[in-house]
């Protein structure tokens, strides 16, 4: 089955991501498909690579970024909601690519099921 | 589009349950249902909890500094977007009626609401 | 129909505009601060124990464990890991979150 996920909260201030990527990752594990990650709102700051966590926590940023690489996962950031909060291409993690909200409606479309993560 | 998605109609249900202003969530979810407008869907929208406040008429914004965003509820009808409801028990536990609306809506008690949410293909929250 | 709760119970109601507007046959999936709904004295038991005679009622385990709330969950409730969760999303034509 294909899935699409929105991610609509930041890292480490709400759970919402680190739950998208636990489901993003069981998902792909039982052989579904992730057909994009949509981050919208301040989702958009998982995409920010200037993200240093502490040592003994998780890099919430750098596990996207792994799961683009390792199975071809789509992260599409929001154009309008990224350039609000100062996301841009000089400060975009590896994997992630910014483009417009139709990347959302499309992936209701398209995917078998969408859904939602947020606060 | 691309090819896939282009002939695709589903039902799209847009839920709005958070107050508008305190949160940027009202906004940027009436960014996406304008967005959606393009694609030629079968589009919803659902006000409940205190989402209905975000149809509340007389916003006036300019003293908070932001932008007034409510007459965009009115401009839906432009982009075709037409099936708004406004979950009854939700409205009516904030004093409100639907004169204190800034669009007209369709009033449904909950239990409408149910089957209206259940008969969709993607359902969004903010 | 899976609807998804991530809200503890005493703090919003997400729970309850859940189970106001749900059909009855829908699943409920309890996560995040959501799974304090499912535990034994929260402000909902009552109201989610008669929703139970209509609806299947899930809690994710990893969530529960991380709060300390593994022992006192509802009897009557399903527990899942997040592979459950993916099933349950599967199972289900559609999915609502109710943040």
């Amino acid at each position: 089955m294909k899935f699409g996920i929105l991610v609509n909260e930041g890292p480490y201030n709400h759970q919402a991501a680190d739950t998208a990527y636990q489901f993003a990752k069981a998902a792909i594990e039982k052989g579904h498909e992730i057909h994009r990650v949509f981050f919208y709102h301040d989702g958009v700051n998982n995409a920010s690579k200037l993200t240093e966590p502490p040592q003994d926590d998780r890099n919430i940023v750098a596990r996207w970024s792994k799961l683009a690489e390792e199975h071809g996962v789509d992260l599409v950031v929001c154009v309008a909601a990224a350039l609000r909060r100062g996301i841009v291409d000089e400060n975009l993690a590896a994997g992630f690519r910014i483009s417009g909200l139709g990347q959302l409606v499309e992936s209701g479309i398209q995917a078998d099921r969408l859904v939602t993560f947020g606060d | 589009m691309d090819e896939e998605s282009s002939g695709t109609v589903k039902k799209f249900a847009f839920i709005n349950r958070k107050a508008p202003y305190g949160t940027i969530y009202a906004l940027e979810s009436l960014e996406v249902v304008l967005i959606s407008a393009a694609f030629d869907q079968d589009v919803s929208l659902v006000f409940a909890d205190d989402g209905v406040y975000q149809l509340k008429k007389g916003q006036g914004t300019k003293a908070v500094g932001m932008k007034n965003f409510s007459p965009t509820y009115r401009a839906l009808e432009g982009y075709d977007i037409e099936k708004l409801y406004v979950e009854k028990e939700s409205m009516e536990a904030r004093g409100l009626t639907e004169e204190d609306l800034i669009v007209p809506v369709e009033v449904l008690t909950s239990q409408e609401m149910a089957t209206l949410m259940d008969e969709q293909d993607v359902v969004l929250s903010f | 129909m899976l609807h998804i709760v991530n809200k503890s119970p005493s703090e919003r109601n997400a729970m309850s505009s859940c189970l106001r507007m749900a059909k009855k046959g829908s699943t409920i999936l309890l996560i995040e601060d959501g799974v304090y709904a499912a535990t034994k004295g929260s402000v909902v038991e009552k109201d989610l124990k008669a929703a139970m005679a209509d609806m299947q009622v899930y809690a994710l385990w990893p969530d529960l464990e991380a709060r300390g709330m593994q022992d006192t969950v509802i009897d009557g409730i399903k527990q899942v890991d997040y592979a459950g969760f993916v099933d349950l999303v599967a199972e289900n034509k559609n999915v609502q979150s109710w943040l």
